[in-house]
């Protein structure tokens, strides 16, 4: 176990420092692009090479970078020009925020594809199991802003249920809770038809081994051989599937967050992006990748759990 | 498409595939479509939207970027325009069939791209093993490991984005993926016994490679590549959606989304065309992979 710990502490950490020189080379690779983010368009060359200097931006790449992870690793990240405040506070008040609406996501998508996937894989071919695989595939199929844009017109501009945002303020006569329900289902939708094929497959699978056939021939009735014999061993391969949606709904749904105006991570992300925040840009990414690959551990370790017959 | 004919010849003696010439295996295969019914659906979409996309420039019945302002009090579908204009008085039918051809080829050009580099990496990384298997096994899983959607975010607007920028982004990213294909496959089927022989005759490592390992692992391949290329769709309309697409004002329907989003209140049809229209051609591919998989798995 040690071991195991070991190597995967080794690999998220060359993850993170591969990850954080290319995005520090991309984006202070010339030395005045820093200096000339801050002080704008209309600033002479002169105040740009005096900033630069200043700030110590006309240093070597390498030194920089190591000045940059030597204050990142006592947890200064810089400062947000977009949002005029610390990149920590930022970061934390934004993931916060996804991690709410990733929650929820997740809580529906896990239960609803587990049943799915294994309705339509016990009967291979079978009429339930080719409408959920056509219905799970067209599904998957849909962007997830036509996802958006598509509930929208029924929810929203025809029907009058729901808010068209989630701005997460209570305003307009809309609960915060009313503004999470499109959201939700936008990704649980966009997501749950990509899990439920891979659950399905697996089930497939497992329905063809000996051991399920032994049941059978045992006696046992059909619900308990998928109960305790089938489930088990089917939902083995697509735990790891199951925890990289962790991975995606904290940093994909930057979609869903656009369309619905949502104050998330991944927006935030886009903004920073467009606004070349750069010291936005370069913490948030470092924390989308640990995020990434601490999911990923999990996903391992849970297939360790769930099987008996790996033993690190 | 005689599909119970098919069926029972596929059914009957799939092996016997193996040992036909060339033009009757093909002409098989081609039956063996009308066997999945997701595969002849899927293929259909496509190959509907690939058409519309060539003739685009005879059949739109107006040029992508006129805007017609008299259209604009009343934008809503009618005789002039079939599905009305967009906030601009661009007729969106027209832009609908012109935004079907970027996507067309950016698509499967960044698929193809990345089979390349992918196949390539994950030859070396199965063939060779040891420390250079190692490297590249472990480049692949750094890219996959990133969100790649915040990488495109962090790319595109640094680089600026153009169609060559999101082909190679879309290499770059879906490369490890296929790679890490190939490089199981590889490690399976280097053990064979062709293999073999073509060491003793001498043949090199390139050779090995190509000719007698990649066309073995093609299968599985060419599903996951119809795979992608729907994601590719998907991608390119989300780049569209996001601002960070294609350069304005030619049509993509990711950018049409984004562009008539705010005004869904009032007329949501400038919005639910274009999504219709991407979310159609994603279908029919993922409808594809689902059927050439069911049939690989006959055969």
């Amino acid at each position: 176990m040690a071991r195991f710990f070991a190597k995967h502490l080794a690999f998220l950490l060359l993850t993170l420092l591969v990850v954080s020189f290319l995005v520090f080379t991309l984006n202070e690779f010339s030395p005045g692009a820093v200096a000339r983010k801050m002080l704008g368009a209309y600033a002479t060359q002169e105040q740009v090479d005096l900033l630069t200097k200043q700030m110590g931006l006309d240093r070597p790449l390498l030194v920089r970078y190591v000045d940059y992870l030597r204050a990142a690793a006592s947890g200064d990240l810089g400062y947000s020009l977009r949002f005029k405040l610390p990149v920590k506070d930022v970061i934390v008040a934004h993931l916060a925020n996804t991690a709410v609406l990733a929650a929820i996501a997740f809580a529906c998508i896990v239960p609803l594809s587990m049943v799915l996937g294994v309705a339509a894989g016990m009967r291979e071919g079978s009429r339930l199991d080719r409408a959920i695989l056509i219905l799970s595939t067209v599904v998957a199929s849909i962007p997830e802003f036509a996802l958006g844009v598509f509930l929208v017109s029924i929810f929203v501009v025809w029907l009058h249920w729901l808010p068209g945002t989630a701005t997460l303020r209570a305003g307009g006569g809309w609960s915060v809770a009313s503004q999470l329900v499109l959201p939700v289902a936008v990704i649980v939708l966009f997501d749950a038809g990509y899990v439920v094929s891979m659950i399905r497959a697996s089930m497939v699978e497992v329905m063809q081994r000996p051991y399920i056939r032994t049941a059978v021939l045992k006696g046992l009735s059909f619900r308990r051989v998928i109960v305790r014999h089938a489930v088990r061993n089917a939902m083995l391969t697509p735990i790891t599937v199951i925890m990289l949606q962790i991975n995606y709904l904290v940093a994909g749904v930057v979609v869903v967050e656009t369309v619905f105006a949502y104050p998330g991570f991944g927006r935030m992300m886009l903004e920073a992006a467009l606004f070349k925040d750069i010291a936005l840009i370069e913490a948030g990414a470092l924390v989308a990748v640990f995020l990434a690959v601490t999911t990923n551990i999990l996903g391992d370790l849970a297939y360790i759990v769930l099987d008996p017959r790996i033993r690190v | 498409m005689s599909t119970p004919v098919a069926a029972d010849v596929l059914s009957a003696s799939p092996p016997a595939t193996a040992r036909l010439r060339p033009v009757a295996r093909w002409r098989r295969r081609l039956e063996a479509f009308g066997a999945s019914r997701p595969a002849a659906v899927g293929l259909a979409i496509v190959l509907v939207w690939i058409v519309l996309a060539v003739l685009a420039p005879a059949i739109a019945p107006y040029a992508p970027n006129a805007s017609d302002l008299t259209a604009l009090a009343h934008p809503t579908p009618s005789r002039a325009h079939w599905l009305g204009t967009d906030h601009l008085g661009r007729d969106l039918l027209s832009r609908i069939l012109w935004g079907a051809r970027p996507v067309l080829v950016i698509a499967p050009l960044a698929v193809l791209g990345a089979a390349a580099l992918g196949s390539l990496l994950g030859l070396t990384a199965g063939y060779y093993g040891r420390w250079i298997g190692a490297v590249i096994t472990r480049a692949c899983d750094i890219v996959l490991s990133f969100p790649v959607i915040i990488l495109y975010m962090i790319i595109l607007a640094h680089f600026g984005s153009s169609a060559w920028n999101i082909i190679g982004v879309l290499t770059l990213t879906k490369a490890p993926i296929i790679a890490r294909i190939v490089r199981g496959m590889t490690l399976d089927l280097r053990e064979r016994e062709y293999v073999a022989a073509a060491k003793m005759r001498g043949e090199s490592a390139l050779y090995i490679m190509l000719v007698e390992i990649l066309p073995n692992a093609r299968g599985p391949l060419i599903v996951d590549m119809c795979l992608r290329t729907g994601y590719n769709v998907i991608i390119i309309g989300v780049l569209g959606f996001l601002g960070i697409g294609l350069p304005p004002p030619d049509p993509d329907w990711g950018g049409m989304v984004k562009d008539t989003y705010g005004m869904m209140m009032v007329w949501p049809h400038m919005a639910l065309f274009p999504c219709a229209a991407i979310s159609s051609l994603v279908v029919g591919f993922n409808l594809l992979a689902v059927g050439l998989r069911e049939l690989g798995l006959r055969d």
